[in-house]
């Protein structure tokens, strides 16, 4: 059977274009069903969502070509500081500090707004004559066989390709209808997310302070703005939510201190339920699973976007290899290889994730001696602190090609 | 999807062929070792057609207008990438009953594969020309490696390719190959490898070489026990080793 693409791809959030671009740099025609369409999502005013790439993701947004024109609007993280912290209080006097000048590499990371990457995966996506988007359209139904799969869009389109990937985030409505199951937790937390204008300079130092309710983290963008990711009990949460901006900002004031002089919001604020999301298995017949479709986790060390893109490049060269080889692209063997790679991967991070939220976000007198204990020995430990900071900048475990830089 | 029309065999047979084509291609089942090498086997075959031949693997259909043979081609491991990457596949082997397997599996994947139930020897006897002889994992079991040899050569167009692995003698191989491989693992079925049969890369290189082929290459296929793969290696070819050869 001749089908009409190589790969099909469901979702159009970043996952899904960013997979068509690695899967097209492979040789891959590809396919990208982009849902309610990403036209719509790339407004250039400033909405506050912001997002933390590891230093390991900026490379495979270089390898994909499209770091050149996302550098200018990055701000670098240079540093990151954590402490325990109490509301009232600001930070505890007990540091741990994480200096990008600790590894050759460079900045651990970069801070990106959303307003930037998306317009920039829209125009790289349509100057690559390998992959055909397909706009307003939903993946409704797949069929797999033994050459192919079958997918029939919510227009009545039908398209055929070796392999379909879904990037149709938490929902994943192609994965359950391949009956993966998924694991869930819930935390009984939400984060919220807004980006707020500072008087004094950040200098590029992100800040972790981890409260009783969960962790507070602030996150230099350009200019003397920050985008917070703010993690609360369910309830509290709710309430903080429900307030004007100017009562927020008074809750807010008091949990960081005045470090960053006078503080004011910039753009939208955003409520995030905290939960796990796993997936049991990450491929079914002609179908794998990546970013928010595979896993959701605590972002608490703000992994969840850089492991999407883990996925992404370890799928696409794991893709590569097998067309060169001449291998069915969408077989169970090479599915499997895929899982090997990264779910292992995953699921140490959702564990990592987990206990540091739990060892964290409370208010135990032992815990917080304990923790403080432990900061204050990785602070101490130079190859330990290191070791840290590669964890950070997304460097350690079996990197793919894309993000070897 | 639509398979391609088999109208020699009656619809019950192809079902069966079908399931038992279904074990050949189960990555878990009872040909799991040669799944866990294939990979590796490919790289090594792909890349030596590829240098060969000056073909670029990035393109969409690198081996379109080579002709090439897999002898011992079993459910088509070899044979349906050789296929899907442009080539035209003849695969050959001496047990009868992996035939229609490999027949239904090609129809199943849309493949165009010529499979036939005969050997190197009649084969190379009717006077067939190949560019690539793949000659993989065959020599330890026949009786006269030798004449089978001079027979793939025979094969061979001027300038063809013969990509032949094979299992080296040493106490290593026959504590990794036969101890670990059939009784403890039990990969494979006892008694599958007779250890007087291996042979190693310095006798393989006089066999081709006195079969009229000139040897160019040997790797190690190695497998490591921590990653659960096999690699390809420049410097241990104790157990696993594959060779190039050309016809000058």
């Amino acid at each position: 059977m001749n089908t009409d693409f190589d790969i099909l791809i469901s979702g159009g959030g970043l996952n899904g274009p960013l997979m068509a671009l690695a899967a097209a740099q492979a040789g891959l025609r590809t396919a990208l069903i982009d849902g309610d369409g990403m036209d719509a999502q790339t407004a250039r005013d400033f909405d506050g969502r912001a997002y933390a790439l590891a230093l390991a993701s900026v490379r495979m947004l270089r390898a994909l070509g499209l770091w050149s024109e996302l550098a200018p609007h990055a701000q670098p993280m240079l540093d990151i500081k954590a402490s325990d912290g109490h509301a009232g209080q600001g930070p505890a006097p007990l540091w741990l500090h994480f200096d990008h000048a600790e590894i050759e590499e460079g900045p651990m990371g970069y801070m990106l707004e959303d307003r930037y990457l998306r317009p920039a995966l829209l125009a790289a996506v349509e100057a690559q004559a390998q992959i055909t988007r397909i706009s307003g359209a939903q993946t409704q139904d797949h069929i797999a066989g033994p050459q192919g799969v079958s997918v029939t869009l919510s227009t009545g389109q039908q398209l055929t390709g070796r392999l379909l990937i879904c990037a149709e985030g938490r929902a994943a409505p192609s994965a359950r209808r391949a009956g993966i199951n998924y694991m869930r937790w819930e935390y009984g937390q939400t984060a919220l997310v807004c980006a707020i204008d500072h008087d004094a300079p950040h200098h590029g130092i992100a800040h972790q302070f981890f409260m009783p309710a969960g962790p507070l983290a602030i996150l230099p963008l350009p200019g003397n703005r920050s985008s917070i990711v703010w993690s609360e009990t369910a309830s509290t949460a709710t309430a903080i939510n429900a307030l004007n901006d100017s009562d927020y900002l008074d809750v807010l004031r008091p949990r960081f201190g005045d470090f960053l002089g006078d503080i004011r919001l910039c753009g939208a604020r955003f409520a995030y339920p905290l939960g796990v999301n796993f997936a049991q298995a990450f491929y079914a017949d002609r179908l794998a699973l990546i970013g928010d479709a595979a896993h959701g986790m605590h972002p608490i060390a703000g992994q969840g976007l850089n492991a999407g893109l883990r996925d992404i490049a370890a799928l696409a060269q794991l893709l590569e290899e097998g067309k060169q080889r001449g291998e069915d692209i969408g077989s169970t063997q090479l599915l499997r290889r895929y899982q090997e790679w990264r779910r292992f991967d995953v699921a140490s991070l959702i564990f990592a994730t987990d206990t540091f939220n739990r060892l964290f976000s409370n208010d135990n007198p032992l815990l917080r001696l304990g923790r403080d204990i432990g900061m204050g020995l990785v602070g101490r430990i130079a190859p330990l602190r290191r070791g840290f900071i590669r964890e950070a900048a997304g460097l350690t475990g079996d990197l793919p090609r894309l993000m070897r830089g | 999807m639509s398979h391609a029309p088999m109208t020699t065999v009656d619809p019950e047979e192809i079902r069966k062929f079908e399931a038992m084509a279904a074990e050949w291609w189960d990555p878990d089942g009872k040909f799991k070792p040669l799944h866990m090498l294939n990979p590796c086997r490919l790289d090594y075959i792909t890349t030596q057609i590829a240098e060969e031949f000056d073909r670029d693997l990035a393109q969409a259909q690198p081996f379109a207008g080579l002709r090439i043979l897999d002898i011992g081609c079993g459910g088509g491991l070899l044979c349906e990438p050789m296929a899907r990457l442009g080539a035209t596949v003849v695969g050959v082997d001496a047990a009868a009953r992996n035939i229609p397997v490999a027949q239904a599996h090609a129809a199943q994947s849309g493949l165009q594969i010529d499979y036939r139930h005969t050997t190197a020897e009649d084969m190379a006897a009717a006077g067939e020309q190949f560019d690539v002889v793949l000659n993989m994992e065959v020599v330890e079991h026949v009786a006269d490696p030798q004449a089978y040899l001079t027979a793939c050569a025979a094969l061979l167009r001027q300038g063809g390719l013969m990509i032949c692995s094979t299992i080296n003698r040493n106490p290593k191989s026959y504590m990794m190959a036969i101890i670990g491989a059939e009784h403890v693992m039990r990969w494979l079925p006892k008694g599958t490898h007779e250890w007087r049969k291996f042979i190693t890369p310095d006798e393989l290189f006089d066999l081709i070489a006195n079969a009229g082929l000139r040897p160019v290459d040997r790797q190690g296929f190695v497998f490591n026990p921590l990653s659960w793969q096999w690699r390809l290696s420049d410097r241990d070819l104790s157990v696993n080793y594959v060779t190039a050869s050309i016809k000058p």
